[in-house]
C-alpha cells in the first residue's frame, strides 16, 4: 500500500528519529537509528549518513521505521504509534535519501489497541492452525474454567434477571407473604433461562457472522466471543445453552405443577421470547424488536412470574412495578447496540441504532429515561405501588453521563464503555431502590400499629 | 555479568522497548517494536499470537536483529544506541503458560504486567504468547548515540552447553 502524502508530511511532528533496517551481506537484518527530515514536495525522507560497518546498501530497498511510545511507569504505555515504510535508499551529497513506496502503520489515537488486537484474530487463528499442524495436536487458546464460564455465560448480566424477580417477590411479600424456598427456586430458574439466552445469542451471532464482523467489542457489547476466539466450539456452547434451558424449563414446570398452571403460559411466553430473540424464524433483535423483547422478558414477565410463584395469582401491582425496570433494561440493550451497529448492519441485524440516526437514538434515550421516572412518581403517588418506592428517583442522575456520552462519543466504542457501565448501574440502582421501597413498607407495617400513608 | 559488553547489557536491562527486525519470505526486512528481556545469555521477546506474522518469518529465517534506539525507552542520561544481530528460535510449545517462564524478567521491567495479566479474561488471545529466544552473534555500539560515526563492533563468543 502506498503511503498517503499527509502521513509522510506529519512524520517530523510525530516522531523523533528513524530506524533504517536492511539485510546485510551475511543475510542478517541490520538496523540503525538516525535523524531525518521530510521533503514534503518530493514525498521523500532525508536521513543522516550512517558510518562504518553499519552503512546501509545504496540503491536497494530498505525498511525505514518510525516508532513512538510514551512509557507510563506502573501503568504501561500510551501514545503508541509506528509507521513502517519500504522503498529505495540512495546516497546524496549530505546523507541518504529514502523514497517510500509501501507502508504499514498503526496509531492508537486512530485505532484503539483493542480494535487493533481484534483485527489480529484471523492471524491468530492461522497461527494456531499452523502450530497444530507442526505439533500434530490441536492447539487451542485457553482460559481457566472459572473465567471461561464467566465469559461464555456473561454472568454479570444476571442482575437483569435478579432485579425483576426480587421485585416481584418483594411485591408478593407486601401483598401476600412469601417463601424463601420458592424465591430461591425462582431465582435459579430465571437465571438459567437468562444464561441459556446469553449463550444462545452467541450461537446465532457466530453462525450469522456478526461476531466475526465486529472489530469493536467492548466489555458490555459484542457478545462473549468464546467461539470466535476458539476458546469453545460451536457445539460446546450449543450444548451449554441447551443445558441452561433444560434446567430453567425443568424448574419452571415444577413451579407450574406445584403453584398453578397459569404460570405455564407466562413461562412459555418468556422462554419463546428468549429463544426467538436471535433464533430464526423470528429473530426479533434483527427486526429492531430486541428492546420490546427484553422489556417484556426482563420486566413484566419475570416480575409477574416471581409474584405468581409466591401469591398463586396475578395482580396489577407487580406489573406496574416492573415497567420501570423493564424500560431500563431495554435501554441497556439499546445503548449497548450503539458500538455494535456497523457489525450488526453487516450481519443483517437491523437494531434500532442501525435503523435510526444518532439524534433520534439520543432523544429516544432521554425520553425513555424521563418516562421511567415519571411512571415511578405517578404510580407511587397514586398508591398503585408502595409510596416509599419514590426513593428510586435517587438513581435518575446516573442517566446523565450516559446521555452526555451518547451525544459526544457515539462513534467511539471504547470512549462509550464507561457510559455503558453507568447505564447498567442505572437499571440496577433503580431496581434495588424499588425493592428497598417495598422493604421499607414491610418494616413500617411490621413495627408501627398505624403506619403513615407515605410509608405504605 | 553476561556474554555481552557491559554497556550493551545496561541498555538491554533498562530499555522498555526495542525494535526487532526479521526477514520475510520475499527477503524484505520487517521491523516490530517489542519489550526486550535479558538473562545474561539469551535475549527474550514475547509475541501474542494476534501479531504472529513475525513468528512465522523467524521460523522460516532465524536471522534477526534487535535495536535499542528510542530515547523515550531509555533511562535519563543513557544516550548510547545498540544493535544486536543474532539467531532466533520460537518457543510455542505452550502458548498459554509457557511464556510465563520469562514473567519474572518482564515484571522487573514492566511491573504493570501483573495488572494486565489480571485482566486476561478481557483479552484472552493477547496472552496466548510465543517466546522468541535470541542468541546474540554480534553487537554494534554507538557509545555517544551518533550513528554517523562508526560503531564499536563486538563478536559474541558462543556459550558452550
Amino acid at each position: 500500500m502506498r503511503p498517503k502524502p499527509e502521513l509522510i508530511a506529519r512524520l517530523e511532528e510525530r516522531f523523533g528519529h528513524a530506524v533504517i533496517a536492511y539485510v546485510d551481506a551475511d543475510g542478517y537484518p541490520m538496523s540503525v537509528a538516525t535523524d531525518f527530515e521530510v521533503d514534503e514536495a518530493r514525498g521523500t525522507v532525508s536521513l543522516r549518513a550512517v558510518a562504518g560497518d553499519a552503512q546501509p546498501p545504496q540503491g536497494e530497498r530498505v525498511n525505514v521505521v518510525f516508532s513512538h511510545i510514551r512509557p507510563q511507569p506502573g501503568v504501561g504505555y500510551d501514545e503508541r504509534r509506528y509507521v513502517s515504510l519500504w522503498g529505495p535508499l540512495r546516497q546524496t551529497e549530505g546523507g541518504l535519501e529514502f523514497s517510500p513506496e509501501d507502508v504499514q502503520h498503526w496509531d492508537e489515537e486512530e485505532m484503539s489497541f483493542f480494535e487493533y488486537s481484534e483485527r489480529g484474530v484471523p492471524q491468530a487463528k492461522r497461527y494456531l492452525e499452523r502450530v497444530s499442524a507442526e505439533t500434530g495436536r490441536e492447539v487451542r487458546p485457553k482460559l481457566s474454567f472459572g473465567w471461561l464460564f464467566l465469559r461464555a455465560t456473561r454472568l454479570p448480566f444476571l442482575t437483569a434477571t435478579f432485579v425483576p424477580i426480587l421485585l416481584g417477590i418483594a411485591v408478593a411479600a407486601w401483598t401476600n407473604g412469601f417463601s424463601w424456598w420458592l424465591a430461591l427456586l425462582t431465582l435459579i430458574g430465571g437465571a438459567s433461562i437468562h444464561l441459556g439466552l446469553n449463550v444462545a445469542n452467541d450461537v446465532f451471532d457466530t453462525t450469522s457472522g456478526a461476531d466475526a464482523a465486529n472489530v469493536n467489542p467492548t466489555q458490555f457489547s459484542g457478545g462473549s466471543r468464546v467461539v470466535h476466539y476458539g476458546l469453545l466450539t460451536l457445539r460446546e456452547i450449543t450444548l451449554l445453552s441447551a443445558a441452561f434451558y433444560v434446567v430453567g424449563i425443568g424448574i419452571g414446570l415444577y413451579l407450574c405443577a406445584t403453584r398453578g398452571w397459569d404460570l405455564f403460559w407466562l413461562g412459555a411466553a418468556g422462554a419463546l421470547l428468549s429463544v426467538f430473540y436471535t433464533a430464526p424464524p423470528l429473530k426479533l433483535v434483527h427486526r429492531g424488536l430486541g428492546e420490546i423483547d427484553v422489556f417484556l422478558g426482563f420486566g413484566p414477565i419475570m416480575a409477574l412470574g416471581a409474584y405468581y410463584v409466591q401469591a398463586q395469582q396475578f395482580d396489577l401491582e407487580p406489573l406496574l412495578a416492573s415497567i420501570p425496570v423493564g424500560i431500563l433494561i431495554a435501554l441497556v440493550l439499546y445503548v449497548n447496540e450503539v458500538p455494535d451497529r456497523p457489525a450488526d448492519a453487516a450481519a443483517g441485524k437491523r437494531t434500532l441504532p442501525v435503523r435510526f440516526s444518532q439524534d433520534v437514538i439520543v432523544k429516544g434515550y432521554a425520553a425513555a429515561v424521563a418516562l421511567t421516572f415519571a411512571l415511578i412518581v405517578v404510580f407511587a403517588l397514586a398508591g398503585w405501588i408502595v409510596r416509599p418506592t419514590i426513593i428510586a428517583l435517587a438513581a435518575a442522575p446516573l442517566a446523565l453521563p450516559v446521555y452526555r456520552a451518547l451525544k459526544s462519543s457515539y462513534d467511539q466504542p471504547y470512549a462509550l464503555m464507561p457510559a455503558m457501565g453507568k447505564n447498567i448501574q442505572l437499571h440496577l440502582a433503580t431496581g434495588v431502590l424499588l425493592i428497598l421501597g417495598y422493604v421499607i413498607a414491610l418494616i413500617a407495617d411490621g413495627v408501627l400499629d398505624d403506619p403513615p400513608a407515605f410509608l405504605t | 555479568m553476561g556474554i555481552l559488553p557491559e554497556q550493551v547489557e545496561a541498555l538491554l536491562e533498562t530499555a522498555l522497548v526495542s525494535e526487532l527486525t526479521v526477514v520475510d519470505p520475499s527477503g524484505r526486512p520487517v521491523t516490530h517494536p517489542l519489550i526486550p528481556l535479558y538473562d545474561g545469555e539469551l535475549i527474550y521477546l514475547t509475541s501474542s499470537i494476534l501479531f504472529s506474522k513475525k513468528l512465522e518469518h523467524i521460523k522460516a529465517n532465524p536471522k534477526v536483529s534487535l535495536s535499542i534506539t528510542d530515547p523515550a525507552a531509555l533511562e535519563p542520561g543513557q544516550i548510547a544506541r545498540v544493535t544486536i544481530q543474532g539467531d532466533a528460535e520460537v518457543d510455542d510449545s505452550d502458548l498459554h503458560a509457557g511464556w510465563e517462564r520469562v514473567l519474572p524478567l518482564w515484571r522487573k521491567k514492566e511491573p504493570a504486567i501483573d495488572f494486565f495479566l489480571g485482566k486476561r479474561v478481557a483479552l484472552p488471545l493477547f496472552f496466548e504468547r510465543s517466546v522468541i529466544e535470541i542468541r546474540p552473534r554480534r553487537a554494534f555500539l554507538w557509545e555517544d548515540g551518533r550513528t554517523d560515526r562508526p560503531p564499536q563492533v563486538f563478536d559474541v563468543e558462543p556459550v558452550l552447553a
